[in-house]
């Protein structure tokens, strides 16, 4: 039993294929990377993958269940959590609650144990808020805690995005283009903290990114996408030479 | 006991006097005002209720629902039925008998209420699923006419809802104490429910409802929450309306109710319950003093004839003048809190 798996994976959006016939395994702690120029289907895949479209044809497979075509949310509560490339915070929320948000999905106690305070719900309250609390500490974002979500800087942003989708305790995590957007010294830190949380967690990351170079570094095992294909899978220094690839890159202009 | 601790004894203490307060406020007025005025305040009861529970709905939520009149039409109507005694009911369905077991059902008033209530809820619980089927302006359009087809039913199922001759003669229960009584209530509970965690569930779907459900939030059940409770508080407030005005019919349960909800939730700030309350009870007395507008003037040589309906424009204005100007209402998405009531005070005290 495969830990992640996507089998034949179709996209049709009318008459344009976004994603035709993408495959793809992970293992537990995996780190691959999705690479490809605009338009390619990348996110296409993300949004498949976390129930906000659903595939044409093909099969999505979690921890031996298939979730192909399930509620966001219960693919979410699975163990499959995601950032967005055109970060979506709750901005009217503070940077606290945008976190413990993200443990909402599994509170035990019900609404009117809440509008009661009762001690289940009060005991639950504290705990996110602990959890939170200490989750934001880590990723050095407590020190603007109490600050609307929507008026960080754009690096706090992003980093928010990835601690409040690691609050729902995720086994995967998808990440939508992190560091786009970033200068090159941006980037570099957060390279840094993908490879920290991945470590501390033990997660598996699948990562969308534009630039090749970053992802070159980082990731041990590239897909790329042009039009929707896959015109390549393999070890970093494999795609780098692939002739395929250098084609579909030209004329992109790199690191936009 | 930490400071924090004591400070938030302080303030919950403050919350309880201040209920006293107004209770004790009420006795003085239950005792000395004229019936008139009582009236005012009865009416800007309900409505307290009513906005603070829509604006959980439209405000919280971030639902733009039009269909507050629907819920008060089912809650009045339900409350009236069972208060009115079984005698009473014989007498007033003239063109279609009552049906059984509404015939011979008899209950108190706040059993009454409650059922009338939880009937709106089961409405608000059965509207959820096609409603929430949509978002936005459609959303807006599909309870609207939920809205309307309520009207319509209680126009035409003569032998539950006496038609259009509605319910008359009811008892007039609702005093002071009940309409606060349930305005506190309500004010108790959907505050409570804001600031915990599935009020924050709600407004992350209001933010942005793709996030909210990518993080876990089934986004649908929140929604369904929001409505219902929304459902039932505005259905109690049909009940107490039904009894301080002791005769409905349909007409009554137009979409005008509802728009003068929406001027109420969005001159308080949508997403603010302090605002609601505010804006609830400012345009509820505004609403009396208006009618001088709809009297004939006489002004230097002119006489303007009465304009009945007036007061509707004014209110429309308002709206929209909100809308250009301020459109954050009132008070925005803030409330009130004691701290920030302490804090006001001091920088009285300073300047002063
Ligand atoms: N919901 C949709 N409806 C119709 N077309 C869509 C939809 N989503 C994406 N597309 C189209 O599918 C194609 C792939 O889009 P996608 O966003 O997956 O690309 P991408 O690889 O993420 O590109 P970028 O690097 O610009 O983010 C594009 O042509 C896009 O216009
Ligand atoms: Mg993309």
């Amino acid at each position: 039993m495969s830990f992640f798996k996507v089998e034949h994976l179709t996209m049709k959006f009318g008459g344009l294929m976004a994603v035709s016939d993408l495959s793809l395994t992970a293992k537990e702690g995996d780190l691959i990377g999705l690479i490809g120029p605009n338009g390619a289907g990348k996110t296409t895949v993300f949004n498949m993958i976390t129930g906000r479209l659903l595939p044409t044809e093909g099969k999505i497979y979690f921890r031996g269940k298939d979730i192909t075509g399930t509620q966001s949310h219960i693919i979410n509560a699975g163990g499959i959590a995601r950032t967005f490339q055109n970060i979506r915070l709750f901005n009217d929320l503070t940077v606290l609650e945008n976190v413990m948000i993200g443990y909402h999905g599994r509170l035990r106690s019900s609404f009117w144990e809440a509008i009661f305070r009762l001690p289940r719900y009060k005991s639950e309250e504290k705990k996110m808020r602990s959890m939170a609390g200490e989750l934001l500490a880590e990723v050095q974002l407590d020190n603007v805690a109490d600050e609307k979500a929507g008026t960080l800087a754009y690096g706090q942003q992003r980093k928010l995005e990835i601690a409040r989708a690691l609050a729902t305790n995720p086994r995967l995590l998808l990440l939508d283009e992190p560091v786009a957007g970033m200068n090159p010294r941006e980037t570099g830190d957060m390279m840094d903290f993908i490879n920290s949380i991945r470590e501390a967690y033990g997660l598996a990351i699948i990562l969308i990114e534009h630039d090749m170079r970053f992802v070159m570094g980082l990731c041990e095992h590239l897909i790329v996408l042009d039009h929707g294909v896959t015109i390549a899978t393999g070890l970093p220094v494999e795609i780098q030479n692939n002739p395929q690839v250098i084609e579909a890159y030209l004329g992109e202009p790199e690191g936009a | 006991m930490s400071e924090r601790h004591r400070r938030e004894w302080i303030y919950k203490l403050c919350t309880y006097g201040a209920i006293v307060g107004l209770f004790a406020f009420f006795l003085q007025v239950q005792n000395q005002a004229d019936e008139y005025q009582i009236r005012i305040l009865n009416v800007s009861a309900v409505f307290v209720t009513l906005a603070v529970s829509y604006n959980l709905i439209n405000g919280v939520a971030g639902q733009f629902s039009l269909g507050p009149n629907a819920f008060m039409a089912v809650g009045a109507y339900t409350t009236a039925l069972l208060t009115l005694s079984p005698a009473e009911k014989e007498l007033s369905f003239i063109i279609e008998p009552i049906i059984w077991p509404l015939s011979v059902l008899h209950l108190p008033f706040l059993p009454s209420l409650l059922i009338g209530g939880a009937f709106a809820a089961l409405l608000g619980f059965i509207m959820a699923f096609p409603v929430f089927r949509v978002r936005g302006d459609y959303l807006a359009i599909v309870t609207l006419g939920f809205g309307e087809v309520i009207r319509v039913v209680a126009n035409n199922v003569q032998s539950i809802t006496n038609g259009p001759l509605g319910l008359k003669g009811l008892s007039e229960y609702t005093n002071l104490w009940w309409s606060w009584g349930v305005a506190v209530f309500t004010v108790f509970c959907v505050t409570r429910l804001v600031k915990s965690s599935f009020g924050r569930a709600m407004q992350a779907i209001r933010e942005d409802e793709v996030a909210a459900a990518a993080m876990g939030i089934n986004v649908f059940r929140h929604k369904m929450l929001a409505f219902v409770v929304h459902a039932f508080f505005a259905g109690m407030a049909g009940g107490l309306m039904a009894h301080l005005i002791t005769t409905i019919s349909p007409t009554l349960f137009s979409f005008f109710l509802t728009f003068n909800l929406l001027v109420i939730i969005v001159i308080g700030g949508l997403g603010s319950m302090t605002g609601s309350i505010i804006a609830a009870i400012i345009i509820t007395h505004a609403g009396e003093w208006l009618r001088a507008v709809e009297e004939p003037m006489a002004i230097g040589p002119f006489n303007i004839p009465g304009i009945p309906g007036m007061r509707m424009v004014v209110f429309s204005i308002m709206l929209i003048l909100v809308m250009i100007f301020a459109r954050q209402g009132l008070m925005g998405r803030r409330e009130f809190s004691w701290k920030w009531f302490c804090g006001f005070l001091k920088i009285g005290k300073r300047r002063g």
